[in-house]
This record gives structure tokens, C-alpha cells and sequence, in this order.
């Protein structure tokens, strides 16, 4: 009975080790701490109501990108753990705190980057970029909302979900998962780890991709179908474009990742056989579905960050983008060849000579539309007056590291060399090269442009620019002693290497990147706190604080819950700009026309609601309860979540109506406020 | 104010219909990924029976028979649903739910019968993926017949609505899409395997 209802959940099982109890702690400060502020302010109700249960993406994406940067400090922590075990611990030095060399056992150093992989990319970065796009996406393309608004709360509560899922372990102990961040078969099978480290890892992924899968859904829906009047697809702000590739992609892998994660799921739980050792299973099967989903989505991580810097580079530089067709063909072209390539990841594992050529040739081919984009970016600047604020330097810093990191994926592409540095540290410091360098710069960037819009003050321009260079500084002293150490044959994912080797300087000198790279995270942190304190000195009171070129900045900083009191027409790209400097039309014309009275008409909007919590909270409770075989759990959860989806679809009332008279009102006063 | 409702029930009903087909898209995806892993295990008997000695073709083939029929009645509901005859979409869609109940209790038999002969989805890598790729299909079954129950509750006690036809317009479409998966189950497994 015992079992049924607590599984394999024991006492023993609590966390009692001096790192887990560190997490333990941690978190639980946090959360006194925020019960007691919360209290204090008396703000749970406003909480609950404004921000909880609302459908408005612009909230949503807010929380996404709270959540997504806890996160990033916990990955950091991870990192900084790793660089540290990795400096201080050799095969010969002396051992600490239980381990055997450095601080940390072999088997923590490993549950240690198996959870770093896993919550930069997923919750991290897809969290990071899925707010952005709930932020910006509607505004750009002149919707009030994204097409399906409850499915939108849903999802980001399921994101929440596998987040809290992926640091329960911290709370209910056992172990995490030590099989890498892709949990590869057959190391993650019941033989070798019969435990909950993996199961922690199966479940995390399963809810919180379950909401990425309907984010995904969400947002195609959305630019297809909700775009504004007279904006045709060509039409699209090259960020919004982004943003389509991308969450194409999504909703075409994240079928294959739930599937793949279903077939572990059923051989650790029903003793089925398609990864095992035995009985038939193909364990070669797990890394190719799980690669046929991995190596596109290192491209959704990308693209939508393309799509940034079109935006920056061209509003920075003051032209329109040069070569918008050849840019959409070229995003295009990455989104459909990203299908092609994923063999890359294992070219070692026997798949032969004449495989293996096919996708090293297709590997190269993928660079050319990625260099289209660059040199469109560059055309861009040409000619251009550019205005050197800090958006700009982010891209001048992802230009220089992603060319760097791109040069040596091209020199992975070919086989042969591959075959040497395959999982080498070479192969660490590309893949976070294009990360970092790529992905995470152009997210400091869009969030550094599009602040002022969200949140209706500038940041702080000089702490911006001196967290760039220490950003840029640190990143190069981290990684390039990697890209050595990997040419020079050091394997990833080792907690100790002899010294004999002599390698224990470049490490030195990776941890002192590590170091200066928290600095800068530091100074981004100084920056949020001083801009916050200096708020009204720099408030956006014109919507449009750098010159921009897309529908965005036609509204107020920040804009009404509506977005537009009135749907804009569009008769061109940078719509925008053409609102602004309209060919053929006089000034006394245009100062006409703004002075006509706008026509108001009523608006429906989507009522907040608690259910996507209360859904996530049932399938949170489903997944925990899988991960201890606690069934009679598992069965309420599931359960639950199904009468939740009923009493969803027998409720008629989902939306409300503004009227005309107090959308007028809402204008007037934003209109004297500016 | 009624031009206006009807515009805006056309333009719930086109986002709606076409996040639907997106999402079915995606549902293909994931029984790809379930053919694609028959594919290439299908032949992993390890010792185990093959397809060919444990499949019976002549009662595939009634289940085939009857979950055609049931998209067949399927399709005469949402006639009558665009009629506006809710007894016939009752009739109907309740001549569907009793056809697709049979078809998962036929599955439930063969399932019985190979579990009881020790064939079951531990035995070997192709039995997994068979059981696994059949089991995802029923349970869509599954799913789609709760579905059908609670909107035929609807139908009785509130009449045909806008939003409710909307809703059973995406119900058929589910239930077509189980078909045409069945059609490659069918093909996939049961015909080839037994060549």
C-alpha cells in the first residue's frame, strides 16, 4: 500500500548530501523570503490577478523572462562548479568534501553538466526567446493578442512546471540525471541507471515540452493568420519572419523529442526493448531520433536571434535591411537544410564513409544562407549613419564570436577531422561559441532594445556598454583555452585530467573567464537595479526611443493591455517608418490626418483565468508522481488534468468586451501622459 | 451587431480550424517517429515471434472494415450538423462512438490473446515496437470516444451552438486523421508483415 502511494520515496531518499542540501537551502530562502515580501506589500491578490492567471502575452512574456533568468543563474552556478572541479582537481590532487579528487565525485560532476545542458537550452534560452516573441511578436505584426490566449497561459505554466520538476530533486533529494544533457540510450536504460536521475530528467523535459509544442502551435497560428491588414507576408518585420522559421521548426521536432523521450519512458517503465543491450533493442535507433530533434533545435535557438539583429542592425544603422527576399530565402533555406544535417553529431559511430559524407556536405551547405544573412547585415551598415548604443555592440560582439565558432563547426563538418576532436573540448567551446556568442548575445540584445517599449525607461546606456566588453573579454579568456585543449586532445565531460598533461594553466585561465564572465552578469544585474532606481529620469515617453522602423513603436512604452485602440493599415515593409516619412504626402497633409478624430469601436479581449495553473498543477503532480513510481499520485494528477481539459471546454464565458467609450478613455490619458 | 458576431465567429473558426490542422500535423510527427522506429526493429525478433506468426490478417481486416464505417458515419453527422438536425447528429455520432468502441475492444482481444501466449511487449524489440505503435493509435481511439461522449452531452442538453459546431467540426477531423493512420497501421504492419 506503502508503495502505491509513495512508490520508491524513502527517508533516505531526502537530500542529505552537502551540495543537494546547499540547493535545498537556497531555494528555500528564496521562497520564505518572497512568502514574507509578498505578505508584507499585501500584493498576493494583485499578484494572482494581474499576473498569474492573465492571458496578456505581453505578461506572459514577462514571466517567461523572469523565470528564464533564475534559471540562467542556476546554469551559471552549475558552470562555475564545473570550472572550478575542472582547475583544482587532477588526477593526483588531493580530494575534498567526500571526493576523490577536486571537490566533487565523478558522479555529481556529471549530474552537474547533464542539469547545466539541460536548463541553458531549455529553459533558458527557449524560455528567454518564447517571452520575447509573446512580447513583440503581436505588436509587430498588429494583432492585440496571440490567436489562441488561454493555450498561451497554458503553455507558459507547463514551462513553469518543468522548471520547478527539473529542481524538485532539490527538494525531494535522490539524484539527477548523469547521462548528458541528451540522456543518451543505453547508459540512460534501466541497467545503467535504475534510479530517479533520469526519470527527474524524463518528466522535466515531457511537461515543459509539452508547452513549448503548443507555444509552438500558437505562434505559426498567429503570424499566419492575425497579421494586420495589408501586412503580407513579405511585408513582415524580418523579426517576425525569425520567429515563424523558428517555431516551425518547433512544432516540427518537438513530436520527435516527446516520442523519443515515450520510447525511454516505456523501456525504464514497462520493460520494453528499443534502446536496451538485449532482447533486440537498437541503441543506435536513440541517437538518431534524438539528433533528428537535437541538431534542429540548436537552429530554433538561433534563428528567432537572427531576426534581432535584422532588427538592430538595420534601426541602428538607419536603413531599411538590404536584401530582405535574399534574407527570408536564407532563414528558409536554414530552417528546411537543419533537417538534413544531424548525422554530424555522431559521425564516429560506424555509420560509414559514403553516410558520413552525405552529412559533411550538408553540414557545409548550411553555413552559406547563415553567411547570406551576415553579409546582408553587413550591406546594411554600409552607407548606413550607425548610432553606437550598446543593442549595436551586442551585435559587433556576436559578429566576431559566431564567425569564429562558425569556422571551426566548418572545420567539424568534414569527417576526418571530426573524427578527431568528436566530444573534445573543441567541440565544447563551438557549440557554446554559437551559443553564447550567438544565441545568448542577440538575447541581451533584443532585451536591451525592447526594454523601453515593455517596461517604458531606457537602461542604462554606460553600465550596458562596460557589461558587453566585460561580457566579450570574459567569453574569449573562457573559451578559446578550451578550443586548445580540445586540438590538443582533452576530452569533455572529464572531472579530473593528469597534469602530466600540462593543461592545468589553460584551465586557470578558462576559470578566470568564468570569473570575469560573472562580473559582467554582475554588471547586467547593476544595470536592471540602477535603471529601475533612475527610472523617471529616463522614461520613454514617445514609444519610438530609437528612431525604429516596425509597428511595435507605434504604441505607447508600454503599451495598453489592447496594444492598438485602432488596427493599423499597412501598405508597406517598415511599416512603421513609412507611418512616419509617408512618400507623396505633404506635412500640413499628415499633420491633417493626425488630427482627424480616430474612430473607436469595441474591442473583445480574453478574460484571465486561473485554469492553465490549476491544468499544469495536475500534470506537475502526474510527472513528479511518475519519477517515484508513486502511482496513486500519477492517477490524481492524471485524472485531474482531464477534468480540468473538461470543465475548460464547458466554459463559455472566455471573453469580455471594451467598449468604444473607455478605449477613448485609455488613449486620452496615454496621450497626456506623453 | 450580428454582421459583427458572425465575423468574428468566421474568424474563430478559421484560426481555430487551421491551429487544429497544425496540431494533427505535429500528431504525425509523433506516429512518424513510431513508424520510423518499426521500421528498423520490426526485424529484431530476438527468438520471439515474427509478424507473420502472430498476426491474423481476416480480423485486422474487420477492424479495418469497421473503423472505415465509423468515418463513413462520422462524415454523415457533420452533414447533419450542417443541416442543423441535432437528432441525426446524435444518431450518428452515436452509431460512431458504439463503432469505435468495437474496434478498441477487437484490439483489446488480440492484445489479451498475446499477452497470454507470453508475447508481450518485454519479448522482443519488434513486439515492443508493434504494441507501442497499435497502443498509441487506440489510445488516440480512447481519447477521441471520451471526446465524442462529452460533446454528444453538449448536443442533448444545449442544442447546436456556434462554438459547439466549431467543436465538432475538430472531432471529425481528429477522427478522420485516426482513420487515415489506421490505413498506413494496416499497411505498415499487418500487410507487410505478413508478405
Amino acid at each position: 500500500m506503502e508503495q502505491f502511494i509513495l512508490g520508491r520515496l524513502t527517508w533516505s531518499s531526502l537530500p542529505h548530501e552537502w551540495f543537494t542540501l546547499g540547493g535545498t537551502v537556497a531555494f528555500a530562502t528564496i521562497l520564505i523570503g518572497l512568502t514574507i515580501f509578498l505578505t508584507r506589500v499585501k500584493r498576493w491578490k494583485w499578484l494572482w490577478n494581474e499576473w498569474l492567471t492573465s492571458t496578456d502575452p505581453k505578461k506572459i512574456g514577462i514571466m517567461y523572462i523572469i523565470i528564464a533568468f533564475l534559471m540562467f543563474l542556476r546554469g551559471g552556478l552549475d558552470v562555475v562548479m564545473i570550472w572550478l572541479q575542472q582547475t583544482i582537481g587532477t588526477t593526483s590532487s588531493p580530494g575534498y568534501l567526500g571526493a576523490t579528487h577536486g571537490y566533487l565525485s565523478a558522479d555529481h560532476f556529471q549530474q552537474i553538466f547533464t542539469a547545466h545542458g539541460d536548463i541553458m537550452v531549455f529553459f533558458v534560452t527557449m524560455g528567454f526567446l518564447f517571452g520575447l516573441i509573446n512580447l513583440i511578436v503581436p505588436l509587430q505584426i498588429g494583432a492585440r493578442d496571440l490567436a489562441f490566449p488561454f493555450l498561451n497561459s497554458l503553455g507558459f505554466w507547463l514551462y513553469f512546471a518543468g522548471v520547478v520538476l527539473i529542481n524538485m530533486f532539490f527538494v525531494l533529494g535522490g539524484e539527477f540525471a548523469a547521462a548528458g544533457w541528451l540522456a543518451v540510450a543505453p547508459l540512460s536504460e534501466l541497467q545503467f541507471n535504475p534510479g530517479v536521475g533520469v526519470d527527474y530528467w524524463i518528466w522535466s523535459l515531457q511537461v515543459s515540452g509539452l508547452g513549448t509544442l503548443i507555444g509552438g502551435i500558437n505562434f505559426v497560428v498567429t503570424i499566419l493568420k492575425m497579421r494586420a491588414p495589408g501586412m503580407s507576408l513579405m511585408r513582415m518585420p524580418m523579426f517576425t519572419w525569425a520567429s515563424l522559421m523558428g517555431m516551425i521548426l518547433v512544432i516540427s521536432i518537438f513530436p520527435i523529442l516527446a516520442m523519443t523521450m515515450i520510447l525511454l519512458t516505456l523501456d525504464r517503465y514497462l520493460g520494453m526493448h528499443f534502446f536496451t543491450l538485449d532482447n533486440g533493442g537498437n541503441a543506435m535507433m536513440y541517437w538518431n531520433l534524438i539528433w533528428m530533434w537535437g541538431h534542429p533545435e540548436v537552429y530554433v535557438l538561433i534563428i528567432p536571434v537572427f531576426g534581432i539583429y535584422s532588427e538592430i542592425v538595420s534601426t541602428f544603422a538607419q536603413k531599411k535591411i538590404f536584401g530582405y527576399t535574399s534574407l527570408v530565402v536564407a532563414v528558409g533555406a536554414i530552417t528546411l537544410l537543419s533537417f538534413s544535417v544531424w548525422l554530424h553529431h555522431f559521425f564516429t559511430m560506424g555509420a560509414g564513409a559514403d553516410v558520413n559524407a552525405f552529412f559533411g556536405i550538408m553540414t557545409m551547405w548550411i553555413a552559406i544562407p547563415t553567411g547570406v544573412q551576415i553579409i546582408n547585415w553587413l550591406f546594411t551598415m554600409f552607407r548606413g549613419k550607425i548610432i553606437f548604443k550598446s543593442p549595436i555592440y551586442w551585435f559587433f560582439g556576436f559578429v566576431s564570436t559566431f564567425t569564429f565558432g562558425g569556422m571551426a563547426g566548418l572545420l567539424m563538418a568534414l569527417p576526418p577531422v571530426d573524427f578527431q576532436v568528436h566530444n573534445s573540448l573543441f567541440l565544447v567551446a563551438h557549440f557554446h561559441t554559437m551559443i553564447v556568442g550567438g544565441a545568448l548575445f542577440g538575447i541581451f540584445a533584443g532585451f536591451t532594445y525592447w526594454f523601453p517599449k515593455v517596461f517604458g525607461f531606457k537602461l542604462h546606456e554606460r553600465i550596458g556598454k562596460y557589461a558587453f566588453w566585460t561580457w566579450l573579454v570574459g567569453f574569449f579568456l573562457s573559451f578559446v583555452p578550451l578550443y586548445i585543449l580540445g586540438m590538443m586532445g582533452a576530452v569533455r565531460r572529464m572531472d579530473t585530467y593528469s597534469p602530466s598533461l600540462g593543461w592545468q594553466q589553460l584551465f586557470t585561465v578558462s576559470l578566470i573567464g568564468a570569473c570575469v564572465i560573472m562580473c559582467a552578469v554582475g554588471l547586467q544585474i547593476l544595470q536592471l537595479v540602477v535603471s529601475i532606481i533612475q527610472r523617471k529620469q529616463n522614461r520613454d515617453l514617445t514609444g519610438d526611443p530609437w528612431n525604429g522602423r516596425s509597428l511595435e513603436w507605434a504604441t505607447a512604452s508600454p503599451p495598453p493591455f489592447y496594444n492598438f485602440a485602432v488596427i493599423p493599415q499597412v501598405h508597406s515593409r517598415d511599416a512603421f517608418w513609412e507611418m512616419k516619412n509617408p512618400k507623396g504626402i505633404s506635412s500640413s497633409e499628415v499633420a491633417k490626418q493626425k488630427k482627424t478624430s480616430i474612430k473607436y469601436e469595441d474591442i473583445e479581449l480574453p478574460k484571465n483565468t486561473p485554469m492553465g495553473i490549476y491544468l499544469s498543477g495536475f500534470i506537475f503532480l502526474f510527472g513528479l508522481a511518475m519519477v517515484w513510481h508513486a502511482w496513486l499520485f500519477a492517477i490524481i494528477g492524471l485524472v485531474g488534468a482531464i477534468c480540468c481539459v473538461i470543465l475548460r471546454t464547458f466554459d463559455e464565458h472566455t471573453e469580455y468586451v471594451l467598449t468604444a467609450a473607455e478605449v477613448e478613455q485609455i488613449e486620452k490619458k496615454l496621450r497626456a501622459k506623453s | 451587431m450580428i454582421h459583427h458576431q458572425n465575423h468574428q465567429e468566421a474568424i474563430t473558426n478559421d484560426k481555430t480550424i487551421f491551429g487544429f490542422w497544425v496540431y494533427l500535423m505535429t500528431d504525425l510527427l509523433m506516429f512518424g517517429v513510431l513508424f520510423a522506429t518499426y521500421s528498423v526493429l520490426h526485424g529484431n525478433i530476438f527468438n520471439g515471434p515474427s509478424g507473420k506468426e502472430i498476426f491474423d490478417l481476416p480480423f485486422a481486416l474487420t477492424e479495418t472494415i469497421i473503423l472505415l464505417t465509423s468515418s463513413f458515419t462520422a462524415g454523415l453527422a457533420i452533414w447533419a450538423l450542417r443541416n442543423n438536425n441535432k437528432n441525426q447528429v446524435l444518431l450518428w455520432f452515436g452509431i460512431t462512438f458504439l463503432l469505435g468502441l468495437s474496434f478498441l475492444v477487437l484490439e483489446l482481444t488480440e492484445f489479451h490473446k498475446l499477452v497470454l501466449e507470453g508475447d508481450s511487449w518485454r519479448r522482443s524489440a519488434f513486439l515492443s515496437s508493434y504494441f507501442s505503435l497499435v497502443s498509441t493509435h487506440g489510445l488516440h481511439i480512447t481519447a477521441g470516444l471520451f471526446w465524442m461522449l462529452i460533446s454528444l452531452i453538449k448536443v442533448k442538453s444545449q442544442g447546436i451552438t456556434p462554438g459547439l459546431a466549431r467543436k465538432l467540426t475538430l472531432l471529425s477531423l481528429f477522427w478522420h486523421f485516426l482513420d487515415i493512420v489506421w490505413i498506413f497501421i494496416f499497411t505498415v504492419v499487418y500487410l507487410m508483415g505478413a508478405i
